[in-house]
């Protein structure tokens, strides 16, 4: 099959994804119990208040009626209008989209440079020393909060030795990565926590591989064989693995930008749900959700270029 | 007497050194939830503040906090809290999703199709995204805690399950259950279940590991338990505040956090040796 073909086909696919991600974000905010505008209001508004936000925020159409009208705000790229800030939700989360997609590039980045230095080592030396020090950093890395680690660093990097700004995002590139490093690293460990078990299981199965064995055969140093034939393939699993926890990676940004105060997705979300932003954080969930479903085709398209050998079926 | 297959596990057990270590690290757990807030004097809501901010001695072990109120007995008595939190958070997903999970995969056709068309579709939106969505929407309480958690977890041990099931049936017995003609329910309840629910037991380890960060996320968020209950997360976001004065406020139950994740690490390693068939 061809890869436009492929691309065309998987895209068709994610249709229904799309329709039953609005629909979940659509009915979690409608099954929960009492009404929207009476929790929004509070004890201080009168019936008369609450009928004309109800009629605002279109809930005293019928509930079909309602996902229709959500669905048409969402085709608009409105996505409706959010109560706390009284403009167009859609605009709001594009301009809240970058940072988040910074914080996850970077912290992945971070994450690939952390893992497969270490797998490979503790595969290589297997039942080392070593080995078991890199597998007892990850358990302890991967149980830590990220909330308490990000704590300790900004206590350590940011006030006792001040290398790394304590909150905030910054105008400049060079700025904004400065101010990256402690939200990248502590979402980097965890996701690398995940990583480095799978990716040392996959280069231990490599190195008995009979490809392995003829390039030792030709002559060729450990070392090199480690680089050229060991590695290349052990990137390629890396990239999988890394496209299966997406969804942890993207979850773990909404409690270190609420910590770090990163004006992102995550922080938002939290903050409307605070002020009880319900168009907003409808709008949001489906946001997330959505990029989980692009970077996973993402990953594997990626993975369809790189590996000659995965058949497009 | 000894049956031989008791000998055996016992022989497998003794070599298992993660789940002794495991096992050894949750009595440690137990104990100190359970017998340390009647052996410490101190009471963990006992507000004092003549004694405020006492660094780590020999009244205080791991200090006082702003209000004068003793860390160890705080830590302790969340640690009662959180652990009884995580436990339903993880049991009643474990049942549910199992339970589809089973039934998913045994009847197949549609209903098996459309469950997991579903689980595809929730399985799109970030776990801390939803859970943070659902308890945020119906407000924070412990009730919704619980709710969020299982609407959101099920799906995990419903896929492990299902998986397992799809494989068991095309084994013998189940046929052999279903020509002697036993009823659906008995083959699934009786047959199937205690041949795939390894995997998911296993899994139920690592997932108190994610769910004790969920929940500590959530009150760290202000979003789960509400002080002045005392919580972990509620606790470390509590010493944020005053981090230069009293970095112990936060460090130890951020500690207690790192305890019980390794804890349940090894425990679902050893659990995953020993309850697995060998070959």
């Amino acid at each position: 099959m061809p890869i436009a073909i492929y691309c065309l086909n998987r895209l068709v696919q994610l249709i229904p994804v799309l329709i039953g991600i609005t629909l979940i974000a659509f009915l979690l905010l409608r099954v929960m119990p009492g009404d929207p505008a009476t929790l929004i209001l509070g004890s201080r508004g009168t019936a008369a208040d609450i009928a004309k936000l109800n009629a605002q925020l279109g809930l005293d159409q019928p509930l079909w009626r309602q996902y229709l009208l959500f669905l048409k705000d969402i085709a608009t790229g409105s996505f409706g209008e959010s109560i706390a800030y009284k403009a167009s939700v859609g605009p709001l989360i594009w301009e809240r989209l970058w940072p988040t997609i910074w914080l996850v590039l970077f912290s992945t980045v971070m994450a690939v440079v952390l893992t497969v230095p270490l797998a490979l080592l503790a595969a290589v030396r297997r039942g080392s020393v070593a080995d078991a020090g890199i597998k007892l950093f990850f358990i302890v890395a991967m149980s830590m909060p990220s909330f308490w680690l990000g704590i300790l660093l900004v206590l350590l990097l940011s006030i006792v030795v001040p290398v790394f700004p304590v909150s905030g995002y910054g105008d400049t590139i060079l700025e904004r990565l400065h101010h990256l490093v402690l939200p990248s690293l502590v979402i980097a460990l965890a996701t690398a926590a995940l990583t480095v078990r799978s990716l040392r299981s996959s280069v231990i199965a490599v190195l008995s591989a009979d490809y392995v064995d003829t390039a030792r055969s030709k002559g060729l140093r450990s070392r090199q064989v480690l680089w050229r034939h060991v590695l290349r393939n052990s990137l390629m699993s890396t990239i999988s693995v890394l496209g299966v926890h997406t969804s942890w990676v993207i979850g773990g940004t909404v409690v270190i930008e609420t910590l770090f105060g990163i004006p992102g997705l995550g922080s938002l979300l939290v903050s409307s749900i605070s002020a009880r932003d319900y168009p907003m954080v409808q709008g949001l969930t489906v946001t997330f959700a959505v990029l989980v479903v692009l970077i996973n085709l993402l990953t594997d398209l990626a993975y369809v270029a790189v590996d000659p050998r995965v058949k497009l079926s | 007497m000894i049956s031989p297959v008791a000998r055996e596990r016992w022989i497998k057990f003794s070599r298992n050194l993660n789940l002794q270590l495991g096992l050894f690290m949750l009595g440690l757990l137990v104990f100190a939830i359970f017998v340390f807030p009647v052996l410490i004097a101190h009471d963990p809501l006992a507000v004092d503040f003549d004694s405020a901010l006492i660094p780590p001695g020999a009244d205080h072990w791991f200090g006082t906090d702003d209000l004068g109120r003793d860390v160890l007995a705080r830590v302790a008595a969340a640690g009662l809290v959180d652990l009884q939190v995580v436990t339903v958070c993880v049991f009643v997903p474990f049942v549910i999703g199992s339970t589809i999970g089973l039934v998913s995969g045994y009847i197949g056709g549609v209903v098996d199709t459309l469950l997991m068309r579903l689980v595809d579709i929730l399985w799109a939106f970030p776990f801390y995204v939803l859970v943070i969505s659902i308890v945020g929407a119906l407000g924070p309480s412990v009730g919704n805690m619980y709710l969020a958690f299982s609407m959101v977890v099920w799906i995990s041990f419903a896929r492990i399950v299902r998986g397992e099931v799809l494989l068991a049936k095309r084994q013998e017995y189940v046929q052999a259950a279903q020509v002697l003609g036993f009823s659906h329910i008995r083959i699934m309840a009786r047959h199937v279940l205690p041949n795939v629910i390894t995997p998911a037991i296993v899994f139920m380890m690592a997932d108190v590991v994610l769910t004790i960060l969920g929940v500590t996320s959530l009150g760290f968020l202000g979003l789960g338990i509400q002080p002045p209950t005392p919580e972990w997360g509620v606790m470390i976001a509590e010493g944020r505040n005053f981090i230069l004065d009293g970095w112990w406020v936060s460090l130890f139950p951020g500690l207690a956090i790192v305890y019980v994740g390794i804890t349940f690490t090894l425990l679902g390693d050893g659990l995953d040796d020993f309850l697995r068939p060998k070959g």
